[in-house]
């Protein structure tokens, strides 16, 4: 139906889908373990990979525990040195805090939908992701191939990773 | 300013991008015009995501993403990035007739 705030297009306006830049690719490089700061990179990566965006996850240094499989599932999360929270500083000391905090976060993210990190991760690599870990950290942590989550597709070097990514746009978290 | 377009011969009222603003609007045929439209042929697993986002909106009221798809409409992720390729949360939407989904996750 036409009416007077109406506008008729003739021609069938559909959206171009098929123009994805083949040259876009993004490299997130994940270098916390706490789960607050898990989940940024997660999200991203996500995000692109559903706009058709080649992406590729780095996990370093602290980032590794989201990829140890140890680990992965039991980040957590503290109120110690955030302010953000807006609680006394001294309240995050108190034996049992970080479990209650940690346990908070996990329950406000769940019911949001968004999985949790080793899900997560599966999400990524199923919507065609790239998992790396990082040769050094492995090294320090004495960690293989073994104790990582099945789906990083390789432990690489610094130099590797960039030269993987040439011409990514670049996130650091 | 609202618009209207023709798809194979139904008048529809679309936003900008050319996706559908009135649910009541949307019907299978059109949803396999739409598809062709941007170069999907609808298969038995296309119909099976697309009927699940119509139904999740009625009761959602918004378009489910690809974790809930995958989730609760039972398609995994892989199989969805098979079906629609490159952005399948977007090119769902548009075949089923509904907006953009909103939720990052």
């Amino acid at each position: 139906m036409t009416t007077e705030m109406t506008t008729t297009e003739t021609t069938p306006i559909a959206p171009s889908f098929g123009e994805v830049n083949p040259d876009r690719k993004l490299a997130i490089i994940c270098s916390k373990g706490s789960l607050d700061m898990a989940y940024p990179g997660l999200i991203l990566a996500n995000a692109a990979l559903g706009e058709g965006v080649e992406t590729h996850l780095f996990f370093t240094f602290w980032g590794f525990d989201m990829i140890n499989k140890k680990t992965m599932g039991k980040l957590k999360f503290t109120m110690l040195g955030n302010t953000a929270t807006h609680m006394p500083q001294g309240l995050g000391g108190l034996p049992g805090m970080t479990a209650m905090a940690t346990s908070k976060l996990k329950k406000s993210i769940a019911e949001l939908g968004v999985p949790e990190v080793p899900d997560f991760l599966q999400q990524i690599v199923d919507s065609g992701g790239h998992l790396w870990a990082c040769r050094l950290s492995a090294d320090m942590q004495h960690l293989g191939a073994d104790e990582l989550y099945d789906a990083v597709e390789g432990i690489i070097s610094a130099a590797e990773f960039i030269e993987k990514t040439e011409g990514a746009q670049l996130l650091f978290i | 300013m609202p618009t209207t377009t023709t798809i194979d011969g139904h008048e529809i009222h679309v936003d900008d991008e050319g996706f559908m603003t009135d649910y009541p609007e949307w019907s299978e045929p059109l949803g396999k015009a739409l598809a062709a439209q941007i170069g999907i042929d609808l298969t038995d697993e296309h119909w099976k995501a697309i009927r699940f986002l119509r139904t999740d909106f009625v009761d959602q009221g918004e378009t489910a993403t690809i974790r809930r798809i995958s989730t609760v409409g039972g398609i995994p992720t892989k199989e969805l990035f098979k079906l629609f390729p490159q952005k399948p949360a977007k090119k769902m939407a548009y075949i089923a007739g509904l907006p953009k989904p909103q939720g990052c996750v």
